[in-house]
């Protein structure tokens, strides 16, 4: 019988090992699926990670304080700026030389996580051409038009925070809280999930399932999630 | 050299709304194109992209009514519009890179005698792309609203971008404080003046070589 519910978001991070690629869900102040952060900082020893996000962190909630645990070697994004009443940790351990940072345009990051999941290793694209992201990259010319060659980028887990969940591992999002949560659950080997409601016993609407089972690991229920503050 | 009055930001997304064709789609960027969101556009239906997954916004909603879990690509709080719809990240860069967004508006720190956009980072503080590489590459037209000049008076329409390029030779129209301006292969066309504002005025404050197009006229904004 399929059951992807566990009782805690503890059970829900377990396995999580060192070196890991670690996708993050989430859209500035959106979505951030921070009682699974807050699970992987207090009941893994998990360090040496690469976080994988649209950004580098709103605050010192969720990818802030993974980033201040000093656990992350490494973050992939396209956007590590933040509104400059809202500071994170990633500015000063940028500057101190501690972090790595990797940008990648907003829709190429997307379209690296789809083929990785999609079993695509690389792909042509035209964005970044005449650029200094473009650096280093094979450049080819399709019907004309020149396109830089972009690599899958796979995860070893996903972190994701869905609207509701049914124990086959199904979910739904909220409005625009559902930005790269489908995309990043499709690229990751082992996919953590925690869902503010489910439909117990019943299932999700098969119509309204926006991410299908099949790429759910385990779902945590978390009625009450902490959101990050964005005023 | 006295200051022309020029445009204010309000009215640059004013003028620029009047431009945009009924029934289509637009994708708005950030600083002075979010303002286009909010500005009358009569008999004319145009859905308003965001890269974070909505087509079909609205204006803001009024104080207190902000839903956390609806944002726009800014961060800001948006409404939806009938016939909206949600979808999530990959397939709203399908959207803008596979040609479907027919206007991209963008902001800019530079735009060349040839088009090409400087939008991303300007070296001083920690480069960040998010989505303006891939509008910039994937939209069927980017039109770019900006003043004129930096606040300490320095051109931004010059003969060669000195900060890092978005994408080349993508800019077709530029709106700004003092006017409206055309990339055409033979370089940058005046094509309207601000009300007050003459060509001598607009020249003296660009980096490259403008002409004037004959049938030129002056922004009207109704």
């Amino acid at each position: 019988m399929f059951n992807k519910f566990v009782e805690s978001a503890e059970a829900a991070v377990a396995g999580i090992a060192d070196g890991a690629v670690v996708m993050v869900h989430g859209f500035g102040p959106t979505s951030c699926p921070i009682e699974l952060i807050d699970a992987l900082l207090d009941h893994t020893d998990a360090r040496d990670l690469t976080v994988v996000s649209n950004n580098s962190g709103v605050g010192y909630e969720g990818i802030g304080k993974l980033l201040a645990s000093g656990r992350v070697r490494k973050i992939i994004c396209s956007y590590p700026r933040m509104l400059p009443w809202m500071p994170n940790p990633f500015e000063e351990l940028y500057k101190e030389g501690r972090i790595e940072l990797e940008v990648v345009p907003q829709g190429t990051l997307s379209e690296r996580m789809r083929a990785a999941a999609a079993g695509v290793a690389g792909f042509y694209v035209p964005t970044t051409v005449g650029t200094v992201l473009a650096e280093g990259k094979e450049v080819r010319v399709f019907d004309g038009r020149e396109h830089v060659l972009e690599r899958a980028l796979p995860a070893d887990v996903a972190l994701i925070s869905a609207e509701c969940a049914d124990r086959w591992g199904n979910l739904t999002y909220r409005l625009t809280s559902r930005n790269f949560g489908p995309t990043m659950a499709m690229a990751a080997k082992l996919t953590l999930v925690q869902a503010r409601r489910t439909t117990e016993p019943d299932p999700i609407d098969p119509e309204a399932v926006i991410t299908p089972g099949i790429f759910v690991n385990r779902v945590v229920h978390i009625p009450q999630p902490k959101l990050l503050n964005w005023s | 050299m006295t200051t022309p009055a020029g445009l204010t930001r309000h009215d640059i997304a004013r003028r620029a709304a009047k431009d945009l064709p009924d029934s289509s789609y637009v994708n708005l960027g950030v600083g002075i194109p979010t303002l286009v969101a909010g500005m009358p556009t009569p008999d004319r239906e145009i859905f308003f992209h965001s890269e974070n997954g909505v087509l079909g916004m609205g204006p803001p909603p009024p104080a207190g009514e902000e839903d956390p879990n609806l944002i726009n690509a800014s961060r800001s709080p948006i409404t939806l519009l009938p016939g909206a719809s949600i979808f999530h990240h990959t397939d709203a860069f399908i959207m803008i890179r596979g040609g479907h967004i027919d206007v991209a508006l963008l902001g800019a720190f530079q735009v060349s005698v040839s088009g090409d956009l400087a939008n991303w980072t300007t070296r001083e503080a920690i480069p960040g792309v998010g989505g303006a590489m891939d509008l910039a590459a994937g939209a069927k037209q980017v039109r770019v609203l900006m003043e004129h000049t930096t606040r300490d008076g320095a051109p931004k329409i010059v003969e060669r971008c000195t900060y890092p390029l978005t994408a080349p030779s993508v800019v077709r129209r530029i709106y700004t404080d003092l006017a409206v301006m055309d990339v055409v292969p033979e370089g940058l066309v005046v094509r309207e003046l601000a009300p007050g504002v003459e060509f001598d005025d607009v020249c003296s404050r660009t980096g490259c070589r403008l002409t004037l197009a004959p049938d030129w006229r002056r922004i009207a904004l109704s």
